[in-house]
């Protein structure tokens, strides 16, 4: 007698977002674009200082859509590859007293090798596995960051400070102002560039992997190829807004890059919509101020009234920001026909 | 050698929690197909509610009952008015449900008894079990609790009616509600069993580990660990996962040097992990055949 | 003979797609009627959208009371066994569980452990095999605990969606003989959708063509069965 086996046909852990509905339309990405060029010029310095981290974190949430809501690997450890890149950044500008500019890209590739890296065990992993290996790697990492043996590069348990940098060509701007543009340049980059990428060839062959990883590999897609580039794809971004995080908040720490910031992106993916890239910001908006609503609410159970504005959230729009748009379109739709 | 046989059976002691924490969470993962991030939370709360209750006079026992039939209760409710409603929504949101169920009850936790830590009984008593210096009774005492727990478990599952009912209903839903088995509730009621498992989980864990509202974090993390090392579809998998679990930790933390407390728990899983690549479905767990 | 089941104005949805449109018939109690079409007629979409297992609209009466708004569980306790397409075994437990899992929702033990020695009578093969794992068994032994374990509900109705499927011809022949005594002595009335349509044919009394979504022909199954012009334009032979 057998043992019995159990017959599993698999329905995608993350469902599929049509193509077309991937990105905003040009008219709505131009007027997204105006508001993020002209709002700053109107407001003081921490609202700058917020709305870069905005741009920031909404890196990293793109990030994890690429890789969740793109190829399908759940992970939640990304708040690992934000941590390489931000002491990537650090270490190169405070030791190696390297431009901060240039520290990015390298931010990028490290963390991208790192994520390459990281991908191939995972290969044999999925969907809850995965995410206990994930969060042992965000689990790991603040441990690392402390250990003796790199403290004199990493500072130890107290970091390191980062220089802030001032406006380049003498630009009569304040730092925040600078660092603002220059982060929503490379943040345009990175999004032109993502979107792009699940467009092109490398895109499908990851939606493919998503939504069906045995008929993917049927088809002949190396699918171990594109779960590592997925991987590393998405930790190199992480990274890049690791570093610009680190120079925005002008300090490294071990303690600023645990499992909470891995799953505050995880619910940034998710109140933004699974795989929907302009959410990003959306969920990033979410995880950075909904927290200081909830402790303005009430001091002593701030937690739970987070929760339960997360549940008023995800009963109301339970695929995210991209439910709204849809019906906005919708409604839009049906005024034009009027 | 006698390094390494004490450390095994300090690891096994140890693993009882772990072993506990994992039948539970195999129990919720049977009925729902999901690890709920807020199970240990869960656990947590039912020990406070049993403390309070034992505050105001009720005794051990009586108090441990009540109790359990609280949980059960809470458990269905919980399901009820806030995962009913996201049955039909994606995986991932409803991940995101349990992430918001682990905030509020961390929170109120707090709030309602504070983050001081506190006493709590064992009915076992904690004197050296038959001697030994590394097993106290209480241990024991969990040891013996987990076992009788998997026992009944199994009867419940393979000698009754409703666990008949609820095998089926997470074995082939459709199929299930086609011989006129309500789903809906099956559902529910794996949320309640889970809660209840979770609750005495945590009566037996809060003597070693005190009572405070964050001292599920890391037990639920290893507990997770075991239950999937033993394989989810397997409660005698889970239990021997919890007591493995323990045993790594505990070498761990003994042999590999450099590793202090910190790093035990990321290392354990690192292990875990290794152990799902070799085997996928865990030790115990059925091997599953992917179908297109 | 009244009408068992009413069918009227039934149309089914997959998603945006429309399966069925505007599909109506009956079913007189006691009957054996046949359910025939090509694949993607909507036949399965038929079966499903009576147990409410599909979302659709149209009036759906069983034994004078509306079906409309009952969840698929509750259609069934009320006496309609349907075996699905690929028969839906609980692979991993016994073939002696899954016939219990048939009769879950009944209240009399006696009747229950009386009606497996009855369903082992039927099928003497599953008496052999009853403490083995189902998901061990073949395909025809599989369908065989299928339509057993619809049969331990006491259904009135009991509908089958392609119990022919993947069986060999001598198979096929066995079960359908034991579906006409089942019709005949239990009282049970018995809708089969099948794309079989010779052997149906035999076995039914009454039938009914669907074509994408419409019922087109319907009547006495030997006169279908007869008619040479509808066998080769709706059946295929």
């Amino acid at each position: 007698m057998s043992a019995i086996q159990e017959v599993v046909t698999e329905a995608p852990v993350v469902e599929a977002v049509p193509k077309r509905a991937m990105t905003l339309g040009y008219g709505t990405s131009l007027a997204m674009l105006a508001l993020l060029i002209l709002v700053p010029l109107f407001v003081k310095n921490f609202i700058i200082f917020q709305l870069t981290m905005l741009l920031i974190y909404g890196l990293a949430v793109l990030a994890l859509n690429i890789l969740t809501g793109g190829s399908g690997q759940f992970s939640l450890g990304q708040s690992a590859f934000y941590a390489v890149g931000a002491y990537t950044t650090a270490i190169l500008m405070e030791h190696g007293g390297m431009n901060y500019a240039l520290t990015l890209p390298i931010s990028g590739i490290i963390c991208f090798g790192f994520g390459f890296l990281f991908g191939q065990p995972a290969l044999r992993l999925s969907g809850v596995y995965l995410a206990l290996a994930t969060f042992a790697l965000a689990t790991a990492m603040p441990q690392l960051l402390k250990l003796g043996y790199f403290e004199y590069y990493t500072g130890g348990v107290q970091g390191l400070v980062v220089t802030k940098p001032d406006a380049p060509f003498g630009l009569p701007m304040s730092q925040d102002m600078w660092l603002y543009y220059f982060t929503l340049a490379v943040t345009i980059a990175i999004y032109i560039f993502s979107v792009n990428l699940l467009r092109s060839r490398s895109g499908r062959a990851f939606m493919a992997i998503r939504d069906n990883e045995i008929a993917a590999s049927a088809m002949g897609i190396d699918v171990a190829l594109y779960k590592t580039l997925a991987f590393g794809v998405s930790a190199g971004i992480t990274g890049v807004a690791g570093g610009l995080g680190a120079i925005a908040v002008q300090f490294v720490a071990p303690d600023a890059y645990t499992i909470t910031l891995a799953i505050s992106l995880f619910l940034g993916m998710v109140v933004g919509g699974v795989g929907w890239l302009p959410g990003s910001i959306v969920g990033s908006a979410f995880i950075i101020f909904v927290p200081n609503i909830a402790e303005g609410i009430s001091k002593g159970l701030s937690g739970a009234v987070f929760g339960v504005l997360l549940f008023l959230v995800i009963f109301l729009v339970p695929h995210g920001a991209r439910q709204v748009a849809i019906v906005a379109q919708q409604l839009l739709g049906k005024l034009r026909k009027n | 050698m006698e390094l390494f046989t004490n450390q095994i059976l300090a690891g096994i002691s140890t693993g009882a929690i772990y072993a506990c924490m994992a039948l539970a969470v195999v129990m919720i993962y049977q009925a729902i197909d999901h690890l709920n991030f807020a199970q240990g939370e869960m656990a947590m709360f039912s020990t406070f509610i049993s403390w309070q209750l034992m505050q105001w006079g009720i005794p051990y026992w009586g108090a441990f009952v009540l109790t359990l039939v609280l949980s059960f209760a809470g458990g269905i409710a919980i399901e009820r008015l806030l995962f009913k409603p996201l049955a039909k929504a994606p995986i991932l949101t409803n991940v995101a449900g349990f992430i918001a169920l682990f905030a509020i009850i961390n929170s109120c936790a707090g709030l309602i008894w504070d983050f001081t830590i506190k006493q709590y009984p064992t009915p076992f008593g904690s004197h050296p079990f038959l001697g030994s210096q590394l097993i106290s009774t209480h241990q024991a005492g969990m040891i013996g609790v987990t076992i009788l727990l998997l026992i009944g478990l199994y009867f419940f599952f393979q000698f009754t009616r409703m666990g008949l009912a609820m095998r089926a209903a997470a074995s082939l839903p459709e199929s299930a509600r086609l011989v006129g088995i309500n789903t809906s509730w099956m559902i529910a009621l794996g949320w309640g069993m889970a809660a209840a498992i979770g609750s005495i989980a945590g009566m037996l864990i809060a003597p070693v580990v005190f009572l405070e509202p964050n001292m599920m974090g890391g037990v639920l993390i290893y507990g997770f660990a075991a239950a999937v090392l033993g394989g989810l579809t397997s409660p005698f998998g889970a239990v021997i996962g919890g007591f493995l679990v323990g045993i790594f930790e505990n070498l761990a933390g003994t042999y590999i040097p450099g590793v202090g407390n910190e790093l035990k728990l990321p290392i354990a899983l690192a292990l875990i992990v290794t152990v799902l690549v070799v085997k996928p479905a865990g030790l115990f767990g059925r091997p599953i055949v992917k179908r297109v | 003979m009244t009408a068992m089941l009413n069918v009227r104005d039934l149309r089914a949805y997959y998603g945006q797609v429309q399966a069925l449109h505007g599909l109506e018939f009956g079913l007189n109690e006691g009957s054996m009627t046949t359910l025939l079409g090509a694949n993607g007629a909507g036949k399965t979409t038929t079966l499903r959208a009576i147990c409410n297992m599909v979302r659709s609209t149209g009036a759906i009466e069983f034994e004078g009371a509306s079906l409309a708004g009952r969840s698929t569980e509750n259609i069934v306790r009320l006496g309609i066994a349907h075996v699905p397409q690929g028969r839906g075994t609980f692979t991993t437990m016994t073939v002696e569980e899954n016939l219990q899992l048939g009769a879950i929702t009944r209240r009399d033990k006696a009747g229950v452990v009386s009606d497996i020695e009855r369903m082992y009578d039927h099928f003497p093969v599953l008496k052999e095999r009853h403490t083995q794992q189902a998901g061990t068994l073949s395909g025809g032994e599989q369908q065989m605990l299928a339509v057993a374990r619809a049969l331990m509900l006491r259904p009135r109705l009991m509908l089958l969606d392609e119990p022919s499927f993947g069986l060999a011809p001598l198979i096929v022949r066995d079960l359908f003989k034991i579906l006409g005594k089942i019709n005949r002595e239990d009282k049970v009335t018995i809708l089969v959708v099948e794309q079989n349509a010779q052997l149906a044919l035999e076995l039914a009394d009454t039938a009914y063509v669907i074509e994408t979504g419409r019922i087109v022909m319907s009547g006495n199954a030997a006169e279908i069965a007869n008619n040479e012009d509808v066998r080769k334009s709706y059946l295929g032979y």
